[in-house]
């Protein structure tokens, strides 16, 4: 049949139904099926659309302060009105608009988080992988004093010697962070050494930097996006977490931990600006961890079933 | 397996090492200078400072004064606070039974409720049980809990008024400390009510504590369950005509339990990381809120001893989970 009517509408390199379908085709079968995964997915494309858009999604200014609308109840509230939808905090700020930048921030820390300590775990990684001996016990080593330690405890260390602010706080979170990158890019190398296919590049002659970055590395890639996915959700919760505790993100700035801690004191008048600081930090961790679960599961051949 | 123990415990010494020349780093790192801070108010003539600094050991070699960091360390002297003047070591061993104990009731609150659950969900694979049992868990893995304890505060304590907002204890009782732990120091009291007071106020801070670990322990469970019930054996358990319940809870469980433990040992840093927040929400009197506010009073003796001993309670439980396990699954300590 296929002989027969050879120019179809379908790709060009689609084959006949004996032969396996893409990898990317597999895969995205996999993960369509994965609802929490696609839902998780839904929701940081909007909470990423949100952040991009926040000037012109954002009703009001994230620090203008209204005066005469002090702690006002969401819309749907007795007193409250469609101009300040999720209510005002208490001097006045409208809380949607502190919301939709604070968007901006957590997701910008998670990228520069995960991106530092992509690049710095992944190299360190390699380096552990490829030379055995006195270098891969110092860099395991020093790993593990900083695994040994409760991570906002380390956290909080750095911040102190640095001084509280956010980029402050991006920094400890990174080095909080790492050495979970470290570890597992290490294992995987180890893993992909001992494959014929890296003895075959080694005796045709390739030089160290090719077989790490070009031969090894591309093979390491699949247990590392799950990982930056679920370290989306530790960045943003860790770097909310400092906010809270006074070490992150400094008022005035809208930033989902410091709203919180600014707000703590109004717990009994007014249970909007406590509740809706925390909620989207839970939905949007909740999001990057669904889609990294989703994510191992497509990307793991072991649990195919 | 004597072999396997040492290993283990040598391998720690490096690690332990190497967070007392973090600390060590640390005081010198904190912006400001050490005397100045410690003289805090009060202004230091010139002759006094260099007193000073040679009496703290200032003047001499780096590397020096790290062996003489390390030699106090050893023998307990974590230093002194500056605040309030007591041995850095005494305050911690003060404060160390609260955090302990909210640990342990976390733990257990984490057990008791995720292991029944994990194991309804791996039984009832892909049925409404287990997606209910998994998103719950899912939410409760990325749970703010500074915020989850703010809320149940909000409903418990504000407005249902059922628990106390924050503390041990309430005011009214005065119990004496024995153990350190208030729920049995309460009971050995005699004061009628100590001990309910002291459970209604650790009940919130438990919830909150212990809702990362159970969903880690739910999680695990129920993942370990699917493995192990697709084991040859418990197809030949099932098809003598046991009970699917003597299945599951005798011959299912049994091996399933050893992923899980390991995983409820490796909870212990992550307890700690949360006892800074639900102690600082609770107003809890345990080290998390100690050293937090060690931070905030600048009060970097605290803070330096503070970290070494919480990383040393870590090291050391990492380690005892290790040796455990060894002993659980012999493949372990003989693999190498």
């Amino acid at each position: 049949m296929s002989i027969e009517a050879p120019v179809t509408a379908t790709a060009p390199v689609s084959t006949g139904p004996d032969a396996p379908p893409h990898p990317l085709v597999d895969f995205w079968r996999d993960f369509g099926r994965n609802k929490g995964a696609v839902a998780g997915l839904v929701v940081i494309v909007l909470v990423t659309l949100m952040a991009i858009f926040a000037d012109f999604v954002a009703p009001h200014s994230p620090i203008e302060q209204f005066r005469d609308a002090l702690l006002r109840p969401p819309a749907w509230t007795e007193n409250g009105s469609w101009t300040y939808p999720l209510g005002t905090d208490a001097v006045g700020r409208d809380l949607l608009s502190r919301l939709i930048f604070g968007a901006r921030l957590s997701m910008l820390i998670g990228f520069i988080v995960v991106t530092l300590s992509l690049i710095v775990g992944v190299t360190l990684g390699l380096i552990a992988g490829f030379f055995q001996g006195p270098v891969a016990i110092v860099i395991m080593r020093a790993m593990d004093i900083v695994l040994s330690l409760p991570s906002i405890l380390l956290a909080i260390v750095i911040v102190t010697i640095l001084g509280p602010s956010l980029i402050n706080a991006m920094i400890a979170v990174t080095v909080v962070v790492t050495p979970h990158y470290v570890r597992l890019t290490r294992a995987a190398v180890m893993t992909e050494l001992s494959r014929d296919y890296v003895t075959a590049s080694r005796l045709a002659g390739a030089g160290l930097l090719r077989l790490m970055l070009v031969t090894v590395l591309p093979n390491c890639v699949p247990p590392l996006i799950v990982q930056a996915t679920l370290g989306f959700s530790t960045a943003i919760l860790d770097a909310a977490a400092l906010g809270f505790l006074g070490l992150g993100a400094q008022p005035p700035t809208a930033e989902w931990g410091t709203m919180l801690s600014n707000s703590r004191e109004f717990i009994r008048s007014a249970w909007w600006v406590v509740t809706f600081p925390g909620l989207a930090i839970l939905i949007t961790v909740l999001a990057f961890n669904l889609l990294g679960d989703g994510l191992r599961d497509a990307l793991d051949p072991k649990l195919k079933r | 397996m004597l072999r396997f123990l040492l290993t283990r415990v040598s391998l720690i010494i490096p690690t332990f090492l190497g967070v007392t020349l973090l600390t060590f780093a640390l005081i010198r790192l904190v912006p400001g200078d050490p005397i100045l801070l410690l003289a805090g108010e009060r202004a230091v003539d010139p002759e006094r400072y260099a007193q000073l600094r040679s009496a703290m050991g200032l003047d001499r070699p780096l590397l020096e004064q790290y062996a003489i960091y390390i030699w106090n360390v050893l023998q307990g002297d974590l230093g002194r606070s500056i605040v309030t003047k007591r041995p850095v070591l005494s305050e911690f061993l003060a404060l160390f039974p609260a955090t302990l104990e909210l640990a342990i009731c976390a733990i257990l609150f984490a057990v008791v409720v995720g292991l029944p659950v994990g194991i309804l969900a791996g039984v009832r694979r892909g049925k409404i049980a287990d997606h209910t049992v998994m998103g719950l868990s899912l939410t409760g893995y990325s749970m703010p809990i500074f915020w989850w304890g703010i809320l149940l505060i909000l409903l418990f304590s504000v407005t249902l008024g059922w628990t106390p907002v924050s503390g041990r204890i309430d005011v009214r009782y005065w119990v004496d400390s024995v153990t350190g732990f208030m729920l049995i120091d309460s009971l050995l009291s005699d004061e009628p009510g100590a001990f309910r007071s002291a459970v209604s106020h650790l009940i919130l801070p438990t919830i909150v504590l212990g809702t990362i670990p159970l969903a880690v322990v739910a999680r695990m469970t129920r993942s370990a369950m699917l493995e192990v019930l697709n084991e040859d054996y418990i197809r030949t358990a099932r098809a003598k005509g046991l009970s699917p319940a003597r299945v599951i809870w005798v011959h299912a469980l049994r091996n399933a339990l050893i992923p899980v433990i390991t995983v409820i040992g490796l909870q212990v840093s992550v307890l700690l990381t949360g006892a800074i927040l639900t102690e600082t929400i609770f107003s809890w009197p345990g080290v998390g809120k100690w050293i937090l506010e060690s931070v905030y009073r600048r009060d970097y003796p605290i803070l330096q001893g503070g970290v070494l001993l919480l990383a040393t309670v870590v090291i050391i439980v990492n380690l005892t989970v290790e040796v455990l396990y060894g002993i659980i699954n012999p493949r372990i300590s003989r693999g190498r």
